[in-house]
């Protein structure tokens, strides 16, 4: 290995990716200057969704804590579908892998195959959003709403502030496709799509410890 | 040549970063077909064993837990793109502190919990005091 020699022409050290020749894109980390600005917004970006499943994990305690608090209320056992919580998983595990395949259709430009995928994962995380409140109309037609016991503030709070996340995100991923439809691939835009990607591959994360301890430990208990 | 110029001139990789670029979306592809077949796979292992009477009661729970991080792992793999390579150190370090404190945050409420629980008088005794 040779050394790379200092270039005086990067005078400033932390231009964060803005470059003398324009925003770096996937360009390598040269001597003695900063990441690329894709690098550095994709961390912080990852920072930030490790933040948000610091506070899922606040109200998964609380769930956890204030499971059996049914005030004589009904039970998980008593109340939860399986059958409905399966083609909610299964949606949002799709709505995931096409995600990934809308992020590929960015890396070679393809626009059709982007609009496509996007489309495709836009109507799963409908489906899915669609499910979830039908699930939380039945529960509260059945007089198991949110102040029925404190079992059940804590899962319409959990549940219920995943589903936001997801309703955030379809919003998100609709501005995404108008914005790539008026601006094209620029590089300001891909990274947007880049934390985009990021943050629903995490909200299916988030449902996988959802799915596990509400549902399935909620329907065996 | 010191470990540092070494780092450096490692390029890094944001945490969803495509493994192969300009090498053909074949691989890309791959990976997330693979990420979702594993995770079809788990997934249909947990639902299947939350209703089945095969496995010994008791253990259900702990299989359910297992099966969910080995979940877990697919995605960040297959999906979020965090790999042991040292081009993802920085992303590695940051979800292992945010492993940490999740595991605190968890651990400690539930623990504290169920100490308080078990300490506090049942509740119809406790009426019964107040009278």
């Amino acid at each position: 290995m040779t050394a790379v020699p200092f270039s005086p022409d990067r005078a400033d050290p932390n231009l964060f990716g803005h470059r003398p020749g324009g925003h770096g894109h996937a360009g390598v980390r040269t001597e003695g200057g900063s990441a690329p600005k894709r690098i550095v917004v994709g961390y912080g970006f990852w920072i930030f969704l490790l933040s948000d499943i610091v506070m899922f994990s606040a109200f998964f305690a609380t769930y956890a804590v204030l499971v059996g608090e049914t005030a004589g209320g009904p039970t998980g056992a008593q109340l939860f579908d399986l059958r409905s919580a399966g083609i909610e998983t299964a949606c949002l595990l799709a709505s995931s892998f096409t995600c990934g395949l809308a992020s590929i259709a960015v890396s070679v430009r393809n626009k059709l195959w982007f609009y496509v995928a996007m489309a495709v994962t836009c109507v799963f995380g409908l489906a899915f959003l669609g499910l979830e409140l039908k699930e939380f109309a039945s529960l509260v037609m059945r007089g198991a709403g949110p102040s029925r016991s404190a079992f059940l503030s804590a899962f319409f709070t959990l549940v219920g502030c995943h589903g936001l996340h997801v309703s955030a995100g379809i919003l998100w991923l609709l501005t995404m496709m108008a914005q790539v439809f008026a601006k094209g691939f620029r590089a300001d835009i891909e990274r947007r799509i880049l934390c985009f990607a990021l943050f629903w591959h995490a909200l299916d994360i988030i449902w996988v410890a959802l799915f596990t301890v509400v549902y399935l430990m909620g329907a065996s208990r | 040549m010191s470990f540092q110029d070494n780092q450096s001139l490692t390029p890094d990789s944001a945490p969803g970063d495509e493994y192969a670029e300009g090498n053909g979306i074949g691989p890309a592809v791959l990976v997330y077909v693979i990420g979702l077949a594993l995770a079809t796979i788990l997934t249909a292992t947990s639902f299947y064993i939350a209703g089945t009477d095969l496995v010994w009661a008791p253990s259900i729970p702990v299989a359910l837990v297992v099966l969910a991080i080995a979940q877990m792992g697919v995605h960040l793999v297959f999906f979020l793109h965090i790999t042991t390579g040292p081009d993802n150190t920085n992303n590695v370090m940051a979800l292992a502190f945010g492993v940490l404190i999740v595991v605190l945050l968890l651990g400690g409420s539930l623990w504290i919990m169920a100490n308080l629980n078990h300490n506090m008088m049942p509740m119809d005794q406790l009426m019964r005091m107040q009278r």
